[in-house]
C-alpha cells in the first residue's frame, strides 16, 4: 500500500531554520510588538528614546513575563491556573511583612521566601487536580477566591506603604545593568531556562504529550500526575516571584493586589500560539504575548487611542490570535494530506 | 408535585424570613427602652465602605468604631474586596435583614444602590452616606467630607502654588464613573478656566484607584506629554501611585505632583522631595461624624431635615444644611512641617 512518510528535508540547515523562523506563529506576534514600537516611538520618541523610557519599554513587562511562563506550562498539559493572581497579592503583602519584621534581611532570602510561598500553593493546586481528577478550571477558581478571600481576612485594614519597604528593596524595583533593569534580565532568565527545558529535557517533551492527549500518555506510562504536580508547583513558584517583584516596583501591596492580573497571563499565552488546549506552543510565545499586552497598553494613550477602548483592543487581539492558530492549523493540515497524496 | 414541593419550601422560607425580621425589629424595640432607661445604648452600626482594605476607609471606619464605642453601641464593618458598581448590594441586603438601626455607606454608584437602600429603609434601618453620596432620595442623610468647591479649590491653589500659576498639568482620576472624583474635576476646571488662565488642562486619565494601572497611566502622561508641569490626582490610591513612579523617574522635581493623599502612603515621597504638599479631610472624624449622625437618626433626635442639629462627641454640634447634608470642614493641607504628626 502507499506510504505516509514524508521525505527527508532536501533543504541545507541554514535555509530550514530560516524557514521555521518565517513560519512560526511567533513571528506574527513579533512583528505586531515592532509595528506598534515603532508607532509609538514615531509619535513620541520618548517612548523608548528617552531613558524612562527604554527602561519602562523593558521593565514593565517583567511581571507578567513571569506569570506568562508559569502559566504556559500549566496550558501545555491541557491546564490552567487561575490562582496566580492571589498568590501574586500574598507574596507581595508577605515581602512587606518581612521586611517590617526585619528590615535588614538580605533581598535572597525574600526572593527565595516569595518563591517558596508560590511553590506550596502551586503544589496545593497540582495535588488537587491530579488526585482528585477535577478540572484545574473549577480547582483553581476555587483557591483563586479562597486565597483572596484568606488574604483580605488576614489583611483588612492594612496596606504596605513605600515607607515599609526598606530603600534598597524599592531601588531593586529600578535599577539598571548596562541599561537593562534587573528585574527584567531576571525575567529573562527564567524564560530562558524555562524555555530551554521545555524545548529539549525529556521532563518537557512529556509536558507536551500530555497535553497533547491524555490518555495516550498514560498508556504510554509517562508520569502523567508527577508532570503536571511539577507544572503547578512551577507555576506557583514564579507567580510567588512575581509578587516580590510587584513589591518591588509599586512599593505597595494590599488585599487587592493582583486581582485580575490571572486572566493577562492565560491572555499573554493566548496571544503567544498556546493552544489552550494544551499540547502545543512554545514559552517564547507566551512571553512574548505578555511583552505585546503591556506594551499596547502603554503605547495605545501615546497613539491617540482612547483608553476606554484598550480593553476593546486587547480582546481584539486574542480573538485574532485564535483565529490565526485555526487558519494555520487547517494549512498545515492541506499541507500534509496533500504531501501524502503526493508520496 | 414538584412544583408543589417548591413553593411550599419557597413560602416556608419567606415565612421563616418575615419571623426573623419580626423578632428583630421586637429585639431593637427593647434595645430602644432599655437605652432609654440606663446610661447603655444598643444601637447597631454598620458600615459598608468601597471596598475593603482601602487605608481611607480603614480609618474612617476606625473613627466611626471610636463614635459607636463611646455611645455604647454596636459596630461592625462589612464590604466587598473590590470597588464596582453593584458590588455593595449583597451587604445592604444583609444589613436589613439583620434589621441594623445605621448603616453608613460609601457608594460606589449613585444609583446601582438605590434599590437595596430603600428596601432598608423600608424595613427601618437609617442609611447614612459618607465620602461618595448616592441620589439624596435613597438616603437619610449624606456627611460631606467638605464641599467639592472647598476640595477643587484646594488642589488648584496647590498646583498653582507649585508650578508658579502657568503650564500644562493633567489630572489622574479613579474610576471614570466615580461620582465625587467627577464633581471635583468639573469645578475645577472651572476654577481654572476663571482664576487661572495660563494654566491648561491637557488630559485627564483614570487609573480606576488600582495601583499598577494608576502607575502606569502615569508613566504614559508623562510620555505623552513632554511640557508636562504637574499632575493633579483627587484620589489617594492615585497620587501615592504616581508618586512612587515620579520618584524613581527623571521627572522627579521637575513635574509636580498634588491632591488628595494619606499621610502614610505620601510620607516617604514628601520626604524624598516628589511631592510638595498635598491635601485631605480627616476620614478619621468622617467616619466618627457619621456614626453619630447615624445614631442621631436611628434614636429619633433628627430625621435629616434642613437646620436639624445634633451633637457629634467631641467634634462638638453639627447642623444639617440643604438636601440633607452635613458638613465636616475644610481640607487640611499636607507638607514636610506636618506630616510627621499623622497616622493613618
Amino acid at each position: 500500500m502507499s506510504t505516509s512518510t514524508l521525505a527527508p528535508s532536501q533543504e541545507s540547515p541554514a535555509t530550514r531554520a530560516l524557514h521555521t523562523v518565517l513560519r512560526s506563529r511567533e513571528l506574527a506576534i513579533v512583528i505586531v510588538l515592532g509595528l506598534i514600537i515603532v508607532l509609538a516611538t514615531a509619535r513620541r520618541s520618548s517612548f523608548v528614546l528617552s531613558a524612562d523610557g527604554w527602561r519602562d519599554t523593558l521593565l514593565a513587562p517583567s511581571i507578567l513575563l513571569l506569570l506568562a511562563v508559569g502559566q504556559m506550562v500549566v496550558v501545555v498539559t491541557r491546564n490552567v491556573d487561575l490562582s496566580v493572581g492571589s498568590t501574586l497579592g500574598i507574596t507581595a503583602y508577605v515581602t512587606g511583612k518581612i521586611f517590617v519584621a526585619n528590615p535588614d534581611i538580605s533581598v535572597v532570602v525574600v526572593f527565595l521566601a516569595g518563591l517558596a510561598v508560590g511553590a506550596v500553593i502551586g503544589a496545593i493546586n497540582g495535588v488537587l487536580v491530579t488526585l482528585f481528577k477535577v478540572p484545574a478550571l473549577v480547582i483553581t477558581l476555587g483557591t483563586m477566591y479562597v486565597l483572596r478571600g484568606a488574604l483580605t481576612h488576614e489583611v483588612g485594614s492594612d496596606r504596605m506603604n513605600a515607607q515599609d519597604y526598606p530603600a534598597h528593596f524599592e531601588r531593586l524595583g529600578t535599577q539598571q545593568v548596562l541599561t537593562i533593569p534587573v528585574l527584567t534580565i531576571i525575567a529573562l532568565v527564567v524564560v530562558a531556562a524555562v524555555g530551554y527545558y521545555l524545548h529539549t529535557a525529556r521532563g518537557g517533551r512529556e509536558l507536551y504529550a500530555i497535553g497533547s492527549d491524555p490518555d495516550a500518555a498514560d498508556l504510554y506510562g509517562l508520569p502523567a500526575g508527577r508532570r503536571v504536580l511539577g507544572a503547578f508547583v512551577l507555576c506557583g513558584a514564579l507567580a510567588g516571584l512575581a509578587g516580590v517583584f510587584s513589591a518591588a516596583r509599586y512599593a505597595t501591596a494590599f488585599s487587592g493586589t493582583g486581582s485580575g492580573i490571572e486572566l493577562q497571563a492565560v491572555a499573554a499565552v493566548v496571544i503567544g500560539g498556546v493552544a489552550i488546549f494544551g499540547g502545543s506552543g512554545t514559552v517564547w510565545g507566551a512571553a512574548i504575548g505578555a511583552f505585546l499586552l503591556v506594551t499596547i497598553n502603554r503605547a495605545l494613550p501615546i497613539l491617540g487611542i482612547s483608553e476606554f477602548w484598550q480593553g476593546a483592543v486587547v480582546g481584539a487581539l486574542i480573538i485574532g490570535s485564535i483565529v490565526l492558530d485555526r487558519v494555520l492549523s487547517i494549512r498545515r493540515t492541506h499541507q500534509l494530506v496533500e504531501a501524502r497524496d503526493h508520496a | 408535585m414538584r412544583i408543589n414541593s417548591k413553593r411550599f419550601a419557597a413560602g416556608a422560607a419567606l415565612a421563616l424570613v418575615a419571623t426573623l425580621g419580626l423578632a428583630a425589629c421586637g429585639s431593637d424595640d427593647d434595645g430602644g427602652s432599655d437605652g432609654g432607661g440606663g446610661g447603655g445604648d444598643k444601637t447597631t452600626v454598620t458600615f459598608l465602605p468601597k471596598n475593603l482594605g482601602n487605608p481611607y476607609f480603614e480609618t474612617s471606619d476606625a473613627g466611626g468604631k471610636r463614635a459607636v464605642e463611646e455611645f455604647g453601641g454596636t459596630f461592625a464593618e462589612v464590604g466587598p474586596d473590590t470597588a464596582g458598581p453593584d458590588a455593595q448590594v449583597s451587604y445592604i441586603d444583609t444589613a436589613a435583614a439583620q434589621g441594623v438601626n445605621a448603616l453608613i455607606v460609601s457608594a460606589n454608584d449613585p444609583t446601582a444602590l438605590c434599590d437595596s437602600l430603600n428596601a432598608a429603609r423600608e424595613a427601618g434601618t437609617k442609611v447614612v452616606t459618607f465620602d461618595s453620596d448616592t441620589d439624596p432620595e435613597c438616603r437619610d442623610l449624606f456627611i460631606n467630607q467638605a464641599t467639592a468647591e472647598g476640595i477643587a479649590k484646594v488642589q488648584v491653589d496647590m498646583i498653582a502654588e507649585q508650578i508658579g500659576d502657568a503650564g500644562e498639568i493633567a489630572i489622574l482620576s479613579a474610576a471614570a464613573n466615580a461620582t465625587n472624583q467627577n464633581a471635583w474635576i468639573d469645578l475645577i476646571k472651572e476654577d481654572l478656566a476663571a482664576n487661572h488662565p495660563n494654566i491648561k488642562l491637557v488630559d485627564t486619565v483614570y487609573g480606576d484607584d488600582d495601583d499598577q494601572t494608576s502607575f502606569d497611566k502615569t508613566a504614559a502622561l508623562l510620555a505623552d506629554h513632554p511640557n508636562l508641569k504637574g499632575i493633579v490626582s483627587p484620589t489617594t490610591v492615585g497620587i501615592s501611585a504616581a508618586a512612587r513612579y515620579l520618584s524613581t523617574s527623571a521627572s522627579k522635581g521637575k513635574v509636580a505632583l498634588t491632591g488628595l493623599g494619606t499621610p502614610d502612603q505620601m510620607r516617604d515621597y514628601v520626604k524624598d522631595g516628589t511631592v510638595t504638599e498635598f491635601a485631605l479631610w480627616n476620614p478619621e472624624e468622617l467616619g466618627y461624624l457619621s456614626a453619630y449622625a447615624g445614631k442621631a437618626l436611628a434614636d429619633g433626635d433628627i430625621t435629616g431635615a434642613e437646620g436639624d442639629t445634633f451633637e457629634a462627641g467631641d467634634l462638638g454640634e453639627f447642623t444639617v444644611g440643604a438636601d440633607s447634608t452635613v458638613l465636616l470642614g475644610d481640607p487640611f493641607r499636607f507638607n514636610a512641617d506636618n506630616i510627621d504628626e499623622f497616622h493613618f
